[in-house]
């Protein structure tokens, strides 16, 4: 499997990388490479491990065995101050979309930039313009509950991107929507990846990985069905 | 910081209940606590007015001849904290009691011998008019051959002053617990808030918000929750103070002393403890809570 199809060094490097919960194995000995501007999907049955492929790469859980590269920074040896740091080089979404429920759509959205503290003027112009690229700029004002799961999705994908992410996480993104809303959901996430983001996406939704023809890695049991053989650099 | 700041007054507007309750608790232990201050100053204002007047009385035997009575006098001013000695001859003695008991005249016509004794007055310097250096020089004087009698009246004052000091004692016992049950309550009605938002709180670290970036405001929230009760209770005890000095006034207390209430300087220093108070209500419940 050629690895380095589209950038040039790899946005995301796994190697050996096993994680446990208690006795339990989640995932065993991944060794896989994502390329720079690669849109890969991870798949699999439930419990597969694909949540805790994200979870690691996000920084949520620490691996407990192997080493995770992101942009080439080793996630193993960065204190915990920086996590936060390098959590804004990475966009996230979720199944449930993980809205606060007490903030308007723009709100929700600005956070990020907030947390970049980034100037109110430009928080405006940036958040208005992400808006209307997943064509919710006319609800900048509603509050989550009051939309739909799909509207609720395309906020969550215009919080992901609105930072300007390298990288873009996005469990079951189409989990709880219809097959219209996820249309337009994985229509955006392609748009994002056509604009430089490298996308990945844990899904079993098999229609929607067969519309995108991109790379699939399978879970089963934890370990990769077919393993990667990365390019592993010295 | 502005942005904090308003993100502080928003989460306060949004979550108004619970920090009203918070407020009306530092309020409260704030008034508790300034209303202990408040009687300690003036029961100090009175106990100090009470010592200015402090003097001890020794009381010559019948016996003692003129000339002994300057060496008697530079004994005693030799005494340690003796200030000022003025001799009172039992004539002058008379004549005082007389001018003191003018409408009771009658009684001395008919008293025939004077059978008051030759007398020192002794005035004690500032620093030595505590209740225990006043008993030592009493003895001290009463050593004296010549002295029948020492007297330090007011010997109830010493009593008081012990009671005061087991009062202030008390007080700062009191004090500490209250300021210990209000850090409780502030930490508790900031831990519910954390856990009512705590989904708020994981989304922001998912979207890489800091510690720093969502301990700011809440820190902000804990500082204005400790400013608002600080004043709320010193207001309250003020409009206490106006209250029971207005009744004061017009009674026989009045006439006695002058409640007097906190400084500016004590307003304000109980401001900024109440302010503390919220601060560190807040740091031990986030301490816990982040840590989890």
């Amino acid at each position: 499997m050629t690895i380095h199809e589209k950038g040039s060094a790899p946005a995301i490097r796994m190697f050996h990388v096993h994680k446990r919960y208690g006795k339990r194995n989640a995932l065993v000995d991944i060794t896989l490479d994502i390329a720079s501007q690669e849109f890969v999907f991870v798949t699999g049955p439930s419990g597969a491990g694909k949540t805790t492929l994200l979870k690691l790469l996000h920084l949520v859980e620490p691996v407990s065995e192997g080493q995770i590269l992101i942009d080439g920074i080793n996630l193993s040896r960065i204190p915990s101050s920086r996590i936060p740091y390098l959590r804004r080089k990475i966009g996230i979404i979720f199944q449930d979309y993980k809205l606060i429920s007490t903030k308007n759509v723009f709100e929700n959205v600005a956070l990020v930039l907030e947390v970049m503290n980034v100037k109110r003027s430009q928080i405006k112009k940036k958040v208005s313009s992400v808006l209307r690229v997943v064509g919710m700029e006319d609800r900048m004002n509603s509050f989550p509950l009051s939309l739909s799961g799909g509207e609720q999705q395309r906020v969550a994908i215009a919080r992901a991107v609105v930072g300007d992410p390298k990288i873009i996480l996005a469990d079951e993104p189409t989990g709880s929507l219809d097959s219209d809303s996820a249309n337009v959901v994985m229509g955006l996430l392609k748009g994002f990846n056509e604009r430089g983001a490298t996308i990945v996406v844990a899904t079993h939704d098999h229609d929607i990985i067969r519309s995108t023809g991109a790379r699939t890695v399978n879970l089963l049991d934890g370990r990769l069905e077919e393993p990667v053989k990365a390019e592993v650099e010295a | 910081m502005i942005f904090f700041i308003k993100r502080a007054l928003l989460d306060i507007r949004d979550n108004r209940f619970m920090h009203l309750i918070a407020i009306i608790t530092i309020a409260l232990s704030v008034l508790i606590v300034s209303a202990f201050v408040l009687f300690f100053v003036n029961a100090s204002e009175i106990l100090n007015t009470w010592k200015q007047g402090v003097r001890v009385m020794a009381y010559l035997k019948p016996d003692v001849a003129d000339s002994q009575v300057l060496v008697i006098k530079q004994t005693i001013l030799g005494m340690p904290g003796v200030e000022d000695v003025v001799f009172i001859s039992r004539e002058e003695a008379l004549e005082l009691l007389k001018a003191d008991m003018k409408r009771q005249a009658s009684l001395f016509e008919n008293l025939g011998e004077n059978q008051l004794p030759d007398a020192f007055e002794i005035h004690m310097v500032a620093s030595a008019r505590s209740w225990g250096k006043v008993e030592i020089l009493a003895r001290e004087i009463e050593s004296v051959s010549q002295i029948e009698d020492v007297e330090y009246g007011q010997k109830w004052l010493g009593r008081f002053s012990s009671i005061f000091n087991l009062f202030r004692i008390t007080g700062f016992a009191m004090g500490a617990l209250f300021f210990l049950a209000a850090v409780f309550i502030v930490a508790n009605t900031i831990r519910l808030i954390l856990y009512s938002r705590r989904e708020e709180v994981e989304i922001m670290r998912l979207v890489g918000a800091s510690d720093g970036f969502i301990k700011a405001p809440l820190y902000i929230e804990g500082i204005i929750q400790g400013a608002f009760g600080g004043v709320l209770g010193v207001l309250t005890l003020f409009a206490a103070y106006l209250a029971i000095s207005a009744n004061m006034g017009e009674g026989i207390a009045g006439t006695f002393f002058q409640l007097k209430f906190l400084s500016f300087g004590a307003w304000f220093g109980i401001i900024i403890c109440s302010m503390f108070l919220g601060w560190l209500g807040c740091y031990l419940s986030l301490k816990q809570f982040l840590k989890a």
